[in-house]
């Protein structure tokens, strides 16, 4: 029943004219699982969305949602999909109440147990105060937990959240966070967002995505061993002898940064912080600091979607 | 799930002012020609005793009233429909009804559905002036309901025409003046011809051509397949354009 999956993505492609928006996309995502997506502006984030939604429709590929194709049963496959689109689809003139009433109808929940849903999903969005307002008149954090409410208003089996938390005050971020958390629980959930700690803050698996093109997929914890980098960052009192430094075990490159630091690059599988430590106090180097380096999400983010144009700006600056 | 839409529909144009003040407008214009209409009866009503088969109230007050009453709701249907689709495009709501559980077919006829009863309110609003002639004088019932089912028929064939319009666009005021243009086109096709002389085909694609038989009390089935060909037609292009929004670009 965990294992099952609830999103099957295969071969997606897009065009927008000769534009290859979203290229060859394939990716699964199964229940209970929330899956982070992340790429720059335009990368085919939203437009990937708009298609597991139904919103677009792909020139190629194909999408199952809960076992159900999109395209061959369109109403059979939303009923077990809930999206918020980037800009909340909002009737402002409607209070909060009307609004999730017309979606409970929408959703084609019976009319015996629509107070409920109501009851339940103004609940988990922090939105029982509010319910006789005008959505108009609310505060832009409150519409986007309408917007989240007229996701899961039908406890659908998918939920996907096109940028959830833009716009909102940290405490705000902290409490959709959390109901992201807690929705991951029984539905699935795709999240887009350029906000990296946001991913490492709610998802359990990350991918990156670049100019349509799938670049990463993987765990948090795969993520976080990724950002375990292989190099060592010394500081010493005293210049130091790269050759020697070399040739210890395992050390692959020296780069010398300022202050004296270094910083060595070294094989994944073997670690020579020890014997460097070594060399460093046999030979006098006044050793002040050794730490391994870790990387950020956002590093491996900026490499892997900008490696590409930094290699371009360095040959220009060089030859300048 | 028609009803569904059609009745946030019919809410959010009576939340707006934007029904009150159509329905005030077009009722004090109605009632004012409604007058006019009654005081040039009074002043015929001599002349009519005096002939063998003259005309009656019905003849003299209904049909001019709903004649009128048409001319009138040509201007303002465009006002109504514009918003129907346009505005969901531009608040980017349209997300909403696409990503729920309706097909698009669902979401044209509710659509339709919900303005289309905002006109018949305004239609009965009209209707139920001449009845009030009841109380001083006999009405050809007959010649009353068929003009009114020629005006709700027409009306019919307004609504979906603005809402074909309105799918088209993302701008109200560029879908009502669209709508616009199409109906007065439209209702005005039998001028060319009678004065290009010879083109009845023109004369027979008028709007106005079927309207008014049925005010006289013509009642011709296919005067009425002609409004519902018109009204079916707009709404079948309407549903193939909202389903194209998914695959355009």
């Amino acid at each position: 029943m965990s294992d099952q999956t609830l999103i099957q993505v295969e071969q997606l492609t897009r065009f927008y004219g000769s534009h290859r928006a979203v290229d060859d996309l394939s990716f699964e995502v199964r229940r209970g699982e929330v899956l982070g997506f992340l790429g720059p502006n335009g990368a085919g984030k939203s437009t990937t969305m708009r298609m597991i939604t139904g919103n677009l429709a792909p020139h190629h590929g194909r999408i199952t949602i809960n076992g159900i194709d999109i395209l061959d049963q369109p109403k059979a496959a939303k009923a077990e999909i809930g999206y918020l689109p980037e800009q909340p689809p909002l009737y402002r003139e409607l209070t909060v109440d009307e609004y999730l009433q017309f979606c409970a109808r929408l959703n084609r929940i019976t009319r015996s147990k629509q107070s409920q849903a109501i009851g339940s999903v103004k609940d988990r969005c922090g939105l029982g105060d509010v319910g006789g307002r005008l959505i108009g008149n609310l505060s832009k954090g409150y519409q986007q937990r309408v917007g989240i409410a007229q996701a899961i208003i039908h406890s659908p089996a998918v939920v996907v959240l096109d940028e959830p938390t833009v716009g909102l005050d940290p405490i705000q971020i902290r409490q959709i966070r959390h109901l992201i958390r807690e929705l991951g629980g029984e539905h699935s959930v795709i999240l887009s967002t350029h906000i990296l700690p946001e991913v490492q803050a709610t998802c359990d698996h990350v991918q990156i995505i670049h100019q349509g093109k799938l670049v990463l997929r993987d765990s948090i914890e795969g993520l976080a061993q990724r950002m375990q980098t292989s190099s060592l960052m010394v500081r010493l009192g005293r210049p130091a002898n790269q050759d020697s430094i070399l040739s210890i075990n395992g050390v692959s490159a020296v780069d010398e940064l300022e202050n004296g630091c270094l910083r060595i690059h070294h094989d994944p599988e073997t670690n020579p912080a020890a014997a460097i430590a070594h060399t460093a106090v046999t030979q006098g180097w006044e050793l002040l600091e050794l730490t391994p380096e870790k990387r950020s999400l956002e590093e491996i983010f900026v490499d892997i979607t900008t490696s590409e144009t930094e290699a371009n700006e360095s040959t220009e600056t060089a030859a300048a | 799930m028609i009803w569904t839409i059609a009745g946030r529909e019919l809410r959010s144009l009576f939340l707006s002012p934007l029904a009150w003040v159509i329905l005030a407008v077009v009722q004090g214009l109605c009632a004012y020609f409604f007058l006019l209409y009654v005081d040039l009866f009074m002043q015929l009503q001599p002349r009519i005793a005096a002939l063998p088969n003259g005309p009656g109230i019905t003849d003299i007050i209904v049909a001019p009233l709903y004649s009128t009453a048409a001319t009138i709701l040509l201007l303002i249907v465009p006002l109504i429909t514009m918003r129907l689709v346009s505005e969901e495009r531009r608040g980017q709501t349209l997300s909403l009804l696409i990503s729920a559980p309706v097909s698009m077919t669902e979401i044209i006829l509710g659509k339709f559905v919900g303005v289309f009863s905002f006109v018949l309110i305004m239609v009965l609003l009209i209707a139920l002036m001449p009845l009030s002639l009841l109380t001083g004088g006999a009405l050809d019932i007959g010649v009353w309901f068929s003009g009114l089912l020629g005006l709700i028929l027409l009306l019919a064939t307004f609504c979906s025409v603005g809402l074909f319009i309105s799918t088209l666009t993302s701008q109200p005021t560029v879908a009502a003046i669209g709508s616009f243009g199409i109906l007065l086109l439209l209702w005005i096709l039998n001028l060319a011809g009678t004065t290009g002389g010879g083109s009845e085909l023109f004369a027979y694609l008028s709007l106005l051509g079927h309207y008014q038989p049925l005010l006289q009390g013509n009642f011709s089935s296919a005067d009425i397949i002609y409004y519902l060909l018109i009204t079916g037609l707009c709404l079948i292009l309407s549903v193939h354009r909202l389903d194209a929004d998914r695959l355009q670009h």
